[in-house]
């Protein structure tokens, strides 16, 4: 997006052109994009290197067990730079495998918000389409949902179904969904009363034209926003779950399996869970400050 | 007042309905009990005696009407491992887990209420960033690593306090304070929004202008109205107590209720499992009756128009 796309702070002075404001650039750059936020975003640039090139970046292989090499400190605790974050229990690399745990867990998130985002908009539409009795049902399940804690559905599925990966990222993709189809009932409702789409209606367009084509693309940025706002807590869920032995089963690791087993060795090597727990609180924040940002850009309305 | 009630409560027991069904319907959806109990290779016999047993032979509706009048007489089958009532094996951790989540939740709204209003009426200070910097531990910091940060200071390093366990009260000073310090980040922050909303309301100015006094204005018109959102935030903290307390309760070695869903999960014991399920619906239901009422309470609105829809 173009800077001038901020016009929050003071009154638009045309688009661009003007004497002074060729001098003001950076400033404006930089009161549009606070300082957290660069470094929100610099942090989730990183983030996004280390899924696409884990394998490469990674020094050793993550299940490489060097029993000789057990419990090697980092580099930070008089350890040497053969293994920068030093070693586990069995001599695997801690770096290696913060990166491949850092990797599942990022791709989970993702691929979970997907599916949440997916099913939410699809039964929000649906409930402002049908209207009566099916928005009347949806609108009780989104209610049933919003009542019970997340996690304890996800136990509980667990408990019944048993575990698998696929099955797991379902899961979470069930995840805040119930939020997004909310927010997209309710941007349905007001957008059918608004004229472009009582327009395409007119003009004998099917429900799936207006919907996807002009309804959607026009609350977008809305949805868009919740999507990154529902992120961080999938991952804070998806960590927590593995953390409990309960989620990313080994020989994977995501970033709560790292803390999970990190944790009955808290006394003699605290860096196997200090890393992946660094981790997960920085991407967290990283991604709920962009979202506040990108949610005041794009509509204040939502505060 | 009475029609209001009696609505609040028909929908809380239409709720507690159909927690029951949904925990009814997964149960079959799950699969052949006997078969995931005694294995895939377990003998024709075998099989055929457990369904037996447990009364899978019949059809699907007696199951479910006997599935009902047992889950309101009490009787929840036993645990599918150690044999004994599954509602007993639940009920003798409950007091375990309300040991460390009454006081987690006396610190939430303790400190986390006052905190969020006086963040709000010094808005924009150093006090109000200092407040929202700190709550942004709650949104972002999960609880296990919160609990393990504070275990690896308290108990590590300073050997103040155990890592884990129970039986004195040092056991359980770091659990509850874990819980306390994201539970009062959680409230701090709703409650802030909600008093900013309030005070920004027209009828804040027109009690100013009529010339009442600054703490009244407060007292009277803000914090009155600003109760019933973050009332629902706590009511919704209160009924997920236990579901709060899975993740702690296994950082401490915990021997409460959310440690033993955590187990009973991970060995698939059905029967706890559900126990626990229905457990945690009943308190999120009752919770939230709570919440109703009190709203009917604090909020006049509310039961004039109920009374009025129900007559």
């Amino acid at each position: 997006m173009s800077v001038e796309t901020f016009p929050d702070e003071e009154p638009r002075h045309g688009s661009g052109g003007s004497v002074h404001n060729a001098k003001s650039r950076l400033k404006v750059f930089f009161e549009a994009r606070p300082p957290t936020v660069l470094l929100a975003l610099a942090w989730i640039g990183l983030m996004l290197i280390v899924v696409a090139f884990a394998p490469l970046l990674a020094p050793y292989d993550y299940l490489a067990i060097s029993l000789s090499d057990r419990l090697a400190p980092p580099v930070f605790l008089d350890g040497g730079w053969v293994h920068p974050l030093g070693t586990d229990e069995l001599g695997r690399d801690v770096l290696s495998r913060l990166l491949m745990s850092i990797r599942i867990s990022i791709v989970i998130a993702f691929l979970s918000t997907l599916i949440a985002a997916t099913l939410g908009v699809s039964l929000g539409f649906f409930a402002a389409y049908f209207r009566g009795r099916a928005e009347q049902v949806i609108l009780m399940m989104i209610d049933a949902q919003a009542a019970m804690p997340f996690m304890i559905i996800a136990l509980a599925v667990l408990a019944f179904f048993g575990n698998s990966l696929v099955l797991f990222t379902v899961l979470m993709g069930f995840y805040g969904w119930e939020r997004i189809a909310r927010i997209a009932r309710g941007l349905a409702l007001s957008a059918n009363e608004q004229g472009y789409a009582t327009a395409v209606r007119d003009l004998g367009a099917s429900p799936w034209r207006i919907y996807g084509r002009h309804i959607l693309p026009n609350i977008a940025s809305t949805l868009i926003v919740s999507m990154t706002l529902n992120f961080p807590e999938v991952i804070l869920l998806e960590s927590g779950l593995s953390f409990l032995g309960l989620g990313v089963q080994p020989p994977l690791s995501s970033l709560g399996n790292m803390v999970g087993y990190g944790r009955d060795y808290i006394q003699s090597a605290p860096w196997i869970m200090l890393a992946p727990s660094l981790v997960i609180v920085l991407t967290t924040l990283a991604i709920s400050i962009i979202g506040d940002w990108l949610r005041d850009l794009f509509d204040p309305t939502l505060r | 007042m009475l029609a209001y009630v009696l609505n609040r409560m028909g929908r809380a027991l239409v709720t507690i309905v159909i927690i029951v069904s949904l925990a009814f319907v997964i149960l079959r959806l799950s699969g052949d009990p006997a078969i995931t109990i005694l294995g895939p290779e377990a003998p024709p016999q075998a099989v055929e005696a457990f369904r037996k047993a447990w009364g899978l032979d019949q059809p699907i509706w007696v199951q479910y009407l006997k599935y009902f009048s047992a889950v309101f007489q009490g009787d929840l089958g036993n645990s599918m491992r150690d044999g004994r009532s599954a509602l007993a094996v639940v009920w003798e951790r409950v007091p375990l887990t309300l040991a460390i989540t009454v006081p987690a939740l006396l610190i939430n709204i303790l400190i986390g209420l006052p905190a969020g209003v006086l963040a709000a009426l010094l808005r924009n200070t150093a006090f109000d960033r200092l407040i929202m910097t700190v709550s942004v531990i709650g949104f972002t910091v999960p609880s296990f690593v919160m609990g393990l940060t504070l275990a690896l200071v308290f108990a590590v390093s300073f050997r103040l306090l155990p890592s884990g366990g129970s039986g004195t009260i040092a056991h359980a000073v770091l659990p509850v304070v874990t819980m306390g310090i994201i539970g009062a980040a959680v409230i701090a922050r709703f409650t802030r929004s909600a008093m900013l909303e309030v005070l920004g309301q027209p009828y804040i100015r027109t009690a100013s202008a009529k010339g009442a006094a600054w703490s009244r204005v407060i007292m009277r018109h803000a914090l009155a109205n600003a109760a019933i959102p973050t009332m629902t935030i706590i009511g919704f903290m209160v009924g997920s107590l236990v579901a709060g307390a899975v993740v702690v309760e296994s950082v401490f070695s915990w021997p409460g209720v959310g440690r033993l869903l955590v187990t009973a999960v991970a060995n698939r014991d059905l029967a706890v499992v559900q126990v626990i399920l229905l457990f945690i619906g009943f308190t999120m239901v009752t919770a939230n009756l709570a919440v109703d009422l009190l709203y009917g309470w604090v909020d006049p609105r509310l039961r004039t128009k109920a009374d009025r829809a129900g007559t």
